[in-house]
């Protein structure tokens, strides 16, 4: 009679098609860093759609630029790099079979990233208030006719005014499309966090967190990378 | 035709089914739909993709209908410009991509490489249900009032100035794409990480070559369709202007997004179906692949430079001479390992043993059709043929002939090769050789007068044309009512066998190949033992020995 | 031939006096194209020849009845080099054949007579600089090299002639060209060949082309009196460009005689050949287009505007060099000075 599994201690999150707990976890890994190549490929369309535009209309990019708040996507940087330092925190814990902690430190990522979320919405919302939204309520009149706030910027000539949309549509495209994997991620985490605390990550079989942990150092990156491009055009204070 | 054949079967008066297989290890719905098994979600696929063939099938018998006369007067210009829509986008996205990777790679590949499943089953499992919906989507656009963009979703056209269903259908391709992506992920995993002890690189079957192949396009190429299509959703939802002159965008910037993947999805499409020539032409002949490696390496090559060519498919929309340069020079590149794949398989005939069974036949068809629909692809990247030649019906036959002369065909060869193993039975080969046959010259009445046609500047996409185009459009008729039996036939008798075919036992066609060696149908679980490999790929001496010792289990 | 049944002879005769395999060479380079098609397709009956012989002859030669036990072989290095330098060879020659063919078809000869062709869902107006209109309709002179701009007012078309195996997408957005000459005359077919919404299979139309005679009385006889640069000249005018663009020494922007076609440098230092697209592009979006030497000030007229009168200003200012004028005077016809409707003599004066 087959006895496939009698050879080795038949750990419990062993799927049976695999021959070892080696090979189970190699795979998981090797499926999430493709699965990210993936990503990566998915934002590439959208910084080629970038780059060939801000090559085109510098001077509508960093007036567009110009009216996003520094300071709030500076904190949002610092937020997430934070969420990604839980996160890794939170793999090390799995490591260490503490599942208090590992909780603990999924929660804080959870905290963190819907913050990140959070200050996305208002960034939003703001630029609704201010008829920034492209095909929505756009309007112009900001950039040919600079508010005091931003009287240092030159104004604009109508044509050029007319690119700041392409700007805007990127904007939006871009870290729209990075903060729907937010909250998938923030999603993801939830369930995560119930089960976690059930145990099961803790046992020594940590493959889950660990694969979940690069799919959040992923999204990260893609941040570290919009944040400049985006927020961060021509600011020489 | 000789009346030899390779094939041997178990008596048949003492003859059964293996008592127990994945077919009928768990019964009910619930065990089909929420199955992890490889070959469960592989059969799955088989049904929807057939069905969804069907459709598209029913898509293509309305324009060649309408194209009867000169005269649009089969139904209104806007009806047909969604009929030839649906026709692409079914045929394209919900039947070539997945329909030899997800049918006969899923059931085929983990057992090719001496594995137990894929490497992520509830990611494979998913993948079919991302499948059925992009189908609902889909469907829900064609019941809902049609799409009429084209399958290529030019902007701005698709973006401002159409009021069909251009949202839903476009979503429905994004979430088909995902379920791609995933089929791509799950081979390449598996390749990577679940062969067998033994079973190096060089010792896989070239269909797992191909397949890996297709894969890496599958998982690079497909996402940049995904942004593509959200962007022309964005576009036309809320109206931001990435592709809109008026806003400052460039519609030729969707040009260059769109065909950096649908360049890839055509590799994506036909690599697949090579794989399963080179391990029919191998059965068939008895002998080990001439150039195995060679053919293995063309795979890559073919995946690798076919990133690099997507825009020959825009050398008259005003690209600049020197990129136009590029991309034909590209273009003929791209052709060569193409070609030397069908010398490797012609040369695989010599000194070997031949008989002409079904798959074989299929398999004999796509080299001819291939062969042309390749070449008249190097017309294609030749810059000053391909003002003439394109976007008229000579782009239409050259794509028909690589993907249905091509493609579907093998297809077939690849669905009548490795029925037995999935079914148990056989089918009945005297109206399969029928239907081949037919399939052959059918399909050579409808699409070569298509070349005809096309040099004489007939543009695709009319509904109404001047009359001297008429006869050619007549033959090409003609030739799809022929063709449209060809594929009826074996819907119908392939169901016949399922229950009336001839019992196959595990190696009717006295093949290489983990999959030969284990029982038809499979059991769930594939091996009894983890199989120890020990031999190179194609290896019919260590056959010969095998069947000599009797070491295949049975039942 | 009574016998035969009416409907079957309809099609004998329909397939006997229209079954063509190529459409009529009717342009100087049409039998370029052809010249490379024959080879194309040569090639391909030997490849497919050879592939179909090595099928059938093995097929017959090592059918298992003559063939019981087939003979192992890894493969051939030689073999292998063989099938992958004969293809490439011959791919290269191909691909060095149709570059050569392709920079012919789309870089026009300097004294090409300019038409220009607006496509718009679903027509194709032509209009030439003598200032004659036509719709789905283009008369040309043949032995006369005839370049095409062309622009679409809304989506993706493309303009086809086969007779002359000519074919370029036509763009919103920008221009794009053609040219050909056209070597015999008769009536040809226009397609629109990229698909471009309902009426795309309607959107054909008829090139006409003529001896130069009778091209010269077809020009005289539908001119509608004033010309494409007198057009654009009133438009100059109304649109206010003279006040910036006066040709005096102070004036706002750079005098536009003697522009076209010459280099200019830029704000950024790079220099541009002023051309069609540069004229058109610098009205719409005149901020990315800055000339050294002037103030960014000049407005956009984007949404002001049609395409047809972004042609007349673009024909007016190449009516500005007077070697251009020279070459149109000789180009279209000597006939608008003659043109009895003709407000003016057609040519315009500095």
């Amino acid at each position: 009679m087959h006895d496939a599994h009698a050879e080795h201690a038949h750990a419990p999150h062993l799927r049976h098609h695999f021959e070892t707990v080696e090979q189970q976890r190699e795979a998981s890994s090797f499926g999430m860093w493709l699965f990210l190549l993936t990503e990566i490929m998915f934002f590439g369309g959208l910084f080629t759609a970038y780059l060939i535009y801000r090559n085109w209309y510098y001077p509508a990019f960093v007036v567009g630029s110009h009216q996003l708040s520094i300071f709030l996507g500076t904190f949002n940087t610092a937020v997430l790099i934070c969420s990604s330092f839980t996160m890794a925190m939170g793999v090390h814990a799995s490591e260490l079979r503490k599942r208090k902690e590992l909780v603990g430190w999924l929660v804080a990522t959870l905290v963190l990233g819907s913050v990140f979320l959070g200050v996305k919405a208002i960034e939003y919302h703001e630029k609704w208030e201010k008829h920034h939204v492209p095909g929505l309520n756009f309007s112009v009149q900001e950039f040919t006719h600079p508010s005091d706030k931003y009287k240092e910027e030159p104004p604009l000539p109508m044509d050029m005014a007319q690119k700041t949309q392409v700007y805007f549509s990127l904007y939006f495209a871009m870290t729209g499309m990075h903060a729907l994997h937010m909250i998938i991620g923030v999603s993801i985490l939830l369930v995560l966090i119930a089960k976690a605390w059930a145990g099961h990550y803790t046992t020594g079989h940590m493959t889950t967190i660990e694969n979940f942990g690069l799919y959040w150092h992923f999204v990260d990156i893609v941040w570290i990378f919009l944040f400049p491009l985006l927020y961060l055009i021509s600011r020489h204070q | 035709m000789s009346t030899a054949t390779i094939v041997k079967l178990p008596p048949q008066e003492t003859a059964s089914l293996p008592k127990r297989s994945y077919l009928n290890n768990e019964y009910g719905l619930k065990s089909w739909l929420l199955t992890g098994d490889h070959k469960r979600i592989a059969i799955l696929y088989l049904i929807s993709i057939t069905f969804f063939f069907f459709i598209g099938g029913a898509m293509a018998g309305l324009i060649r209908l309408e194209l009867l006369t000169p005269q649009s007067d089969l139904m209104a210009m806007d009806t047909y410009n969604k009929v030839f829509t649906m026709h692409g986008i079914i045929m394209v996205f919900l039947f070539l991509v997945p329909s030899v990777p997800a049918t006969i790679g899923n059931f085929l590949i983990p057992i090719m490489v001496g594995a137990k499943d894929l490497a992520f089953p509830k990611i494979n499992l998913l993948s079919w249900y991302l499948y059925i919906f992009a189908g609902c989507f889909t469907l829900a656009a064609l019941i809902l009032g049609g799409v009429d963009t084209g399958w290529t979703f030019t902007t701005p056209l698709s973006t401002h100035y159409l009021n069909t269903h251009v949202i839903t259908a476009g979503l429905g391709i994004f979430i088909a794409g995902f379920s791609s992506i995933f089929t791509g992920l799950n081979f390449i995993v598996t390749i990577h990480r679940m062969r067998a002890p033994g079973m190096t690189w060089f010792r896989l079957p070239l269909f797992c070559w191909s397949n890996y192949a297709a894969s890496i396009l599958m998982v690079l190429g497909t996402p940049v369709l995904a942004i593509t299509l959200v962007l022309v959703v964005l576009e036309r939802a809320i109206g931001i202007g990435v592709f809109d002159p008026a806003k400052g965008g460039d519609p030729l910037l969707f040009q260059h997004l769109f065909w950096f993947y649908s360049h890839p999805a055509v590799y994506i499409m036909i690599l697949p179906g090579m794989g399963v020539i080179s391990e029919v032409i191998s059965t068939f002949s008895r002998k080990r692949v001439f150039g195995y490696t060679a053919v293995a390496f063309s795979s890559v090559a073919i995946a690798v430079f076919g990133f690099f060519v997507w825009a020959h498919h825009m050398f008259i929309m005003g690209v600049s001479n020197y990129s136009a340069l590029v991309f034909s020079l590209l273009t003929m590149l791209v052709a060569v390992p193409s070609a030397i794949k069908i010398f490797n398989w012609a040369a695989t005939l010599y000194k070997g043993s031949i008989t002409f069974e079904t798959p074989m036949l299929y398999a004999f068809g796509f080299m001819g059709l291939f062969t042309i629909g390749g070449l008249t692809g190097v017309f294609l990247g030749s810059l000053g043929m391909d003002i003439h030649l394109t976007e008229t019906y000579f782009i239409v036959a050259h794509f028909h002939f690589v993907m249905v002369g091509g493609m579907l065909m093998a297809f077939l060869s690849g669905i009548h090769f490795w029925w037995p193993k999935m079914t148990g039975r056989m089918y009945p080969e005297g109206l399969s050789k029928l239907a081949a046959l037919t399939t052959f010259i059918g399909f050579n009445l409808t699409f070569f007068p298509q070349f005809i046609v096309g040099y004489l500047g007939m543009p695709r996409r009319y509904a109404s044309y001047p009359p001297e185009f008429q006869v050619m459009n007549v033959l090409s008729t003609a030739g799809a009512t022929v063709l449209g039996v060809g594929y009826l036939l074996p819907m119908l008798y392939l169901t016949w066998s399922l229950k009336y075919g001839k019992i196959a036992g595990s190696n009717p066609w006295q093949a290489t190949g983990l999959e030969w060696q284990i029982q038809s149908p499979p059991l769930t679980e594939n091996f009894v033992e983890t199989p120890i490999v020990d031999h190179e790929a194609y290896d019919y001496e260590w056959l010969a020995h095998q069947t000599e010792h009797e070491v295949q289990t049975v039942g | 031939m009574h016998f035969i049944s009416p409907v079957l002879w309809q099609f004998l005769v329909n397939w006997l006096t229209h079954f063509a395999l190529f459409p009529p060479e009717a342009s100087g380079i049409a039998p370029y194209t052809d010249a490379l098609y024959f080879f194309l397709v040569l090639i391909s009956l030997v490849g497919l020849a050879i592939v179909a012989l090595l099928i059938g002859l093995f097929s017959v030669l090592y059918r298992k009845e003559r063939n019981p036990e087939a003979t192992q072989i890894e493969g051939s290095t030689l073999l292998e080099a063989t099938w992958t330098i004969i293809p490439l060879a011959l791919f290269m020659v191909t691909f060095v054949w149709g570059a050569l063919l392709y920079f012919r078809i789309y870089n026009p000869p300097t004294n090409a007579m300019n038409i220009y062709v607006v496509g718009k869902q679903w027509m194709w107006k032509a209009e030439h600089p003598g200032g004659q209109h036509e719709i789905n309709a283009l008369h040309v002179p043949i032995n006369r090299p005839v370049q095409l701009t062309m622009i679409s007012q809304d989506v993706f078309h493309s303009f086809s002639i086969p007779a002359f195996r000519v074919k370029r997408e036509v763009i919103p957005g920008r221009y794009t060209t053609v040219w050909f000459t056209a070597t015999q005359t008769g009536t040809y077919h226009i397609f629109c060949t990229q698909y471009c919404g309902t009426l795309h299979s309607q959107m054909i139309g008829e090139v006409v082309a003529m001896s130069p005679d009778e091209y010269e009385r077809w020009t005289a006889g539908s001119t509608s009196g004033a010309s494409l640069a007198q057009n654009g000249e009133r438009l100059f005018a109304s649109l206010g460009c003279g006040s910036c663009h006066s040709g005096t020494a102070d004036s706002h922007g750079p005098s536009l005689a003697q522009v076209y076609g010459n280099k200019l440098q830029m704000a950024n230092g790079s220099f541009v050949t002023v051309d069609d697209a540069f004229l058109r592009d610098t009205i719409l979006n005149p901020t990315m287009h800055q000339v050294a030497g002037y103030a960014p000030i000049m407005p956009t007229y984007q949404g002001q505007i049609s395409e047809e009168g972004l042609i007349d200003l673009v024909e007016y200012i190449k009516n500005l060099n007077s070697n251009y004028r020279v070459q149109q005077t000789l180009n279209t016809s000597q006939v608008q000075t003659t043109a009895p409707a003709a407000a003016g003599t057609g040519v315009v004066k500095q």
